[in-house]
């Protein structure tokens, strides 16, 4: 089974079909697997045996038509926790961890019948741009294997884009799905914070994180949202709103939508080609019939001096539980309590990681709170209210989701701000807990794909599927497909 | 030189809900280690808290009793340290907005005078799990504890003597039993008080330095450790020196305290709003609710004895001290009983007895409908007074139906005329002599004659109606 | 703003992290770089601007006060590196600690 080749609905109908069964889907999807991760190296643990125990109990009870999912692999980002199956974070400090529960988001995807083939790499704790601060293995992009796959859902966006999977789950904080998913020419939607249930996530950021789809296709993208979003009990920041089903305005012609483009992230140093496709992008939803506007965000780029204060401060908080008492990773010959936390977490955690915890306890520190946490708390209200102020007038905002195609390995990791700076796009639209997605927008010279981010109003990610269908379907950058070592 | 003392106290008091603050595993004392947690409370990675009403609604009563004013928009905040009882590494407390502010209780010292002391603030928190050190080397710990509701009252500095810090903590334990949402034993854990003393120059215009002692667990600790700290800074001040800010710990064996932590070693907590959950919004309608859910309070109750049953004052007083004596005695009396004399029996015999045991009205056998169903007996002269006592002594110690009790024992007085009229007549007239002296005015006769009849009975005669038919047969004589 | 290395030794105490000295060095200028990045914010004018926390539409979310079954402890202490007779064993607590704070 190719999965470059099909999607959620043509591959449900060969199931119902009894084209494939559920088991031949299966094995063909970790032949796949075995063949292109060699050069991949999106995952981290391989789910086989179970995943081929669920597929015959699928199989044996039939497929349910009337449910697109049934029976199909998934692939989850492993800061998401999966019973039974190792969950890592990318982190030494959890190297020996398997969970004794369920995500919500795993539970329902189960609920909806696809079966975890496996977990996936990312950057450490998801601190990272490209994947490259995993404790464990560097995740190549699709494209172009000298390239990064970007972050921090490297794994899932570079698994989809070569066609190991046809769906995975990433988590963005800043544009950790969005931003690997233009590297890798896929789909990637971060819900409206609150729409999915962050319950069995690895918490990063708790007030930016949010789970969501990274396909192969809008559609597909929609399917899975719709399986995942609502209101769970165990996650008190999930919205009580009704989900709407995301597909349904597909194929609705967005002629008179309202489009803004903020001067500000086009005024941005953007390499030439991404400033080419964003232009493009422009034209065709203009041909398509909508209305495309320069507007105004003027405090969005302070968003990355937000960021690096609130999600660096809620980490170093979240992070402190990994003190080698309860779980994961502790040090060796340790003689006494603070050797067992001060060791565990020097020994367990990755340079990245131990930055960002050191930012957020000085962000938070006493003499520096106001100045810093505070501040930076009330700044976001500002980007806010800018984002407010222009979902007034327009449906939708659009720019690049990210100033540059994808970069080679090493070319960052010794410049965190200049690493930091992929981020500058997608980071505004997390501390507003605006839907956002990335979508196919074109190529460089050179081959790299380029994305496109279509940002909506609170709640409303349908509208953001709708215009990015219509997107889709009046362009053919997702019907290119990688060569990944001489093979599709 | 004279000095004048200042204390404030932080009081932590476990509430007795059904389910943890922030999860939903039971709150149960006592259990195997492990045994009563959850994911959450072992902060597993990935785990979420879930904020429990009754929390809000326990803490909401005691600020209420309190006379606090609620803080009707809220949220919660991280406060971050790390230790092996406290697996997230932060406490779910609040910080910025406290549950409730500003509010005061009335202390009564020994000499009668009573006097308000101010609460600055209350709010909800999580108390940790323990730790219990070996001495091979390691730490054990059970997580049974971690995330039981707390509510933490502090007091303004209002207090300026160990007699008032004491009439205070009384005091609170005693509301806070009355609102019914914690047990309140010091000696359990149930209530643990941090205690601020400073001490200056009377006439000084700048505030002393103050010290804490933490999580004292007695009123007798509160008190010595006052004491001692007083004494230590004003030996410190006379001697010229400075009082430094620091924590100290009481210890018990030498009645001093000793320092635990320099101001500078203190710890910086890095509190900022918890994320992980919503904000909160207390309605009117919602304090309303929860007002009429709060017992009467001891106040309120001792008025009502007094004005209503015409229980003296001091028996009001003592009626009301706890929230079990005044729940059992009102329970008494809507069974039946006639206040006054169940207030006299509750306050006599049956205190009597507890002193006696050492033991609380919860651990005998003694029932409100027991007690007054043996008092409505006494009242109608089915029993005497002296064959009560038998009975109360049975129905404390077991499970009793006093009535149908005396009926089986046959203790049942004799009061029907028609039954005693017989038996005085026939010791009348086997008595001329005895009628002879009453006539001449010999009163002793007539208590003769009484003892007769009451031997002829076994002594279940009713006195009084004895009395009162023989006085009556005399005349006819 | 300037960070002194000192600064950040005492951060990464409270971080319980350490760093050997050529990391110290590399993390404090690293760290004085982010943060005199995150420091731009003073300039924006934020005087009654109300700080966001979150970014969710819900509010006052709570559980009833019901107890659940607790989580068996043996699957908890399936992960837990060390322990004996249900208690989770760590090395010995030298400082006092935070007890019931």
């Amino acid at each position: 089974m190719d999965y470059l080749k099909n999607d959620l609905t043509s591959l449900h109908k060969q199931l119902v079909n009894k084209e494939i069964s559920a088991t031949e889907l299966a094995k063909s999807t970790f032949d796949t697997i075995e063949k292109r991760d060699q050069k991949i190296d999106a995952f981290l643990a391989m789910n086989k045996e179970a995943t081929l125990k669920q597929a015959a109990a699928i199989d044996a009870r039939g497929i349910n038509a009337d449910n697109v999912l049934d029976g199909i692999p998934v692939g989850i980002k492993d800061n998401m926790v999966t019973k039974n199956l190792k969950t890592t974070a990318a982190s030494k400090i959890l190297e020996n961890f398997t969970p004794i529960y369920n995500a919500t988001v795993v539970e329902r995807l189960e609920k909806a019948g696809m079966i975890v083939a496996g977990k996936l790499n990312m950057d450490e704790f998801a601190m990272g741009s490209s994947t490259e601060t995993s404790a464990f293995k560097q995740t190549k992009n699709a494209w172009d294997q000298t390239k990064v796959p970007g972050g921090s859902s490297g794994g899932p966006a570079a698994a989809v884009a070569s066609g190991e999977l046809i769906a995975a789950l990433g988590s963005d904080t800043g544009g950790s799905i969005r931003q690997p998913a233009a590297f890798n020419g896929v789909v990637g939607f971060k819900p409206t914070y609150g729409r999915v249930s962050r319950y069995g996530l690895i918490a990063f950021s708790s007030s930016l994180d949010q789970i969501g789809p990274v396909t192969r296709s809008v559609k597909d993208n929609a399917l899975i949202l719709n399986a995942i979003a609502g209101q769970d009990k165990h996650d008190f920041t999930t919205s009580p709103r009704e989900v709407p089903d995301f597909t349904a305005k597909l194929g609705k012609e967005i002629k008179g939508m309202r489009i803004g483009v903020p001067k500000e992230f086009m005024d941005v140093d953007l390499q030439p080609e991404v400033r080419k496709a964003v232009e493009n992008a422009i034209a065709t939803f203009e041909k398509l019939g909508a209305t495309v506007e320069e507007v105004s965000l003027p405090h969005a780029l302070n968003g990355i001096q937000v960021y690096y204060i609130v999600a660096t401060s809620e980490a170093s908080s979240n992070l402190q539980r990994f003190d080698g008492i309860r779980y994961g990773f502790r040090a060796k010959d340790v003689k006494n309590l603070e050797d067992v936390y001060i060791r565990t977490r020097s020994e367990g955690f990755g340079d990245e990681v131990k930055r960002r915890i050191m930012l957020g306890t000085f962000s938070l520190s006493s003499g520096l709170y106001d100045e810093f946490f505070g501040k930076a708390t009330k700044v976001r209200t500002i980007i806010c209210q800018d984002f407010e102020n222009v979902f007034k007038d327009y449906d939708l905002i659009l720019g690049p989701t990210t100033t540059t195609a994808a970069f080679g390995f090493g070319e960052k990791t010794d410049d965190p701000i200049a690493m930091y700076m992929n981020d500058l796009l997608t980071i505004p639209t997390n501390l507003a807990g605006l839907p956002a997605m990335s979508l196919p927008g074109g190529f460089t010279e050179n081959g790299l794909p380029i994305g496109i981010h279509l940002v909506g109003r609170r709640f409303d990610e349908a509208t953001v599927y709708q215009a990015g269908y219509a997107f889709e379907q009046a362009t053919d950058y997702h019907k290119q497909m990688p060569t990944i070592g001489g093979q599709n | 030189m004279n000095f004048e003392t200042t204390i404030g106290l932080e009081v932590h008091i476990e509430m007795q809900t059904k389910s943890k603050a922030y999860s939903p595993a039971p709150v149960v004392y006592g259990a195997e280690p492990n045994t009563n947690t959850n994911v959450i409370d072992w902060a597993y990675p990935g785990v979420l808290p879930q904020v429990n009403k009754g929390v809000l609604e326990y803490g909401m009563r005691a600020a209420m009793a309190l006379n606090c004013e609620i803080n009707q928009d809220l949220h919660f905040d991280r406060k971050n340290y790390f230790y092996p009882d406290n697996p997230k590494a932060y406490q779910i407390t609040q910080k910025d907005t406290p549950l409730a502010h500003d509010g005061y209780l009335e202390i009564e010292l020994e000499d009668g005078t009573k006097k308000k002391i101010g609460i600055e603030e209350m709010h909800v928190e999580e108390d940790a799990g323990k730790n219990t050190h070996n001495p091979n080397g390691y730490s054990y710990v059970d997580l049974n504890r971690q995330g039981t509701p707390l509510i933490e009252i502090v007091s303004k500095p209002d207090m300026h003597s160990a007699d008032e810090a004491y009439a205070y903590l009384s005091r609170l334990r005693q509301i806070i039993k009355f609102t019914g949402i914690s047990d309140v034993k010091m000696e359990q854990g149930s209530m643990r008080a941090d205690v601020n003393v400073s001490v200056r120059p009377i006439g000084s215009d700048k505030p002393g330095v103050r010290t804490e002692m933490k999580n004292l667990n007695s009123l007798e600790h509160v008190r010595k450790g006052i004491e001692y700290e007083e004494k230590r800074q004003r030996g410190i001040l006379l001697k010229g020196g400075e009082i430094e800010q620091e924590t100290r710990r009481f210890d018990e064996p030498t009645g001093t305290t000793v320092l635990m932590r320099s101001k500078e070693e203190a710890n910086d907590y890095r509190y900022f709003p918890e994320p992980d959950l919503p904000t909160y919004h207390i309605s009117n309608d919602w304090m309303d609710e929860v007002r009429a859910s709060i017992p009467e309070m001891p106040d309120k109750r001792r008025e009502r004895y007094i004005n209503e049953w015409g229980i003296p004052a001091y028996d009001a007083k003592v009626l009301t001290q706890s929230k079990e004596m005044s729940d059992f005695y009102e329970a008494t009396v809507a069974k039946g009983a006639d206040p006054k004399l169940a207030s006299n029996w509750l306050m006599g015999e049956v205190n009597a007895y507890l002193n006696d045991k050492q033991i609380e009205l919860a651990d005998t056998a003694l029932t409100p409908e027991h007690l007054a169903t043996m008092i409505k007996l006494i009242k109608d002269g089915t029993i005497s007074s002296k064959i009560a006592k038998k009975v109360f002594k049975e129905i404390i110690t077991n499970d009793t139906e006093p009535k149908a009790w005396v009926e089986e024992k046959g203790m049942v007085q004799l009061s029907d005329p028609a039954k005693l009229q017989p038996i005085i007549d026939e010791v009348l007239d086997n008595n001329q002599q005895s009628i002879e002296d009453f006539k001449n005015g010999k009163d002793r006769a007539f208590g003769f004659l009484v003892g007769n009849i009451m031997k002829q009975t076994r002594g279940k005669a009713n006195p009084k109606v004895v009395n009162k038919l023989l006085t009556e047969s005399l005349k006819n004589r | 703003m300037n960070i002194t290395k000192e600064e950040v030794r005492k951060i990464a105490s409270l971080s319980k992290l350490e760093f050997t000295e050529a990391e110290l060095e590399k993390f404090t200028s690293q760290i004085e770089d982010i943060m005199n990045m995150s420091h731009q914010l003073s300039k924006i004018d934020t005087e009654g601007v109300k700080p966001t926390i979150n970014v969710t539409d819900a509010v006052n979310v709570m559980r009833e006060d019901v107890a659940e079954e607790p989580t068996p402890r043996e699957e908890l202490m399936k992960n837990v590196p060390d322990h004996e007779d249900g208690f989770i064993k760590v090395p010995a607590i030298l400082d006092e600690g935070e007890d019931d704070e």
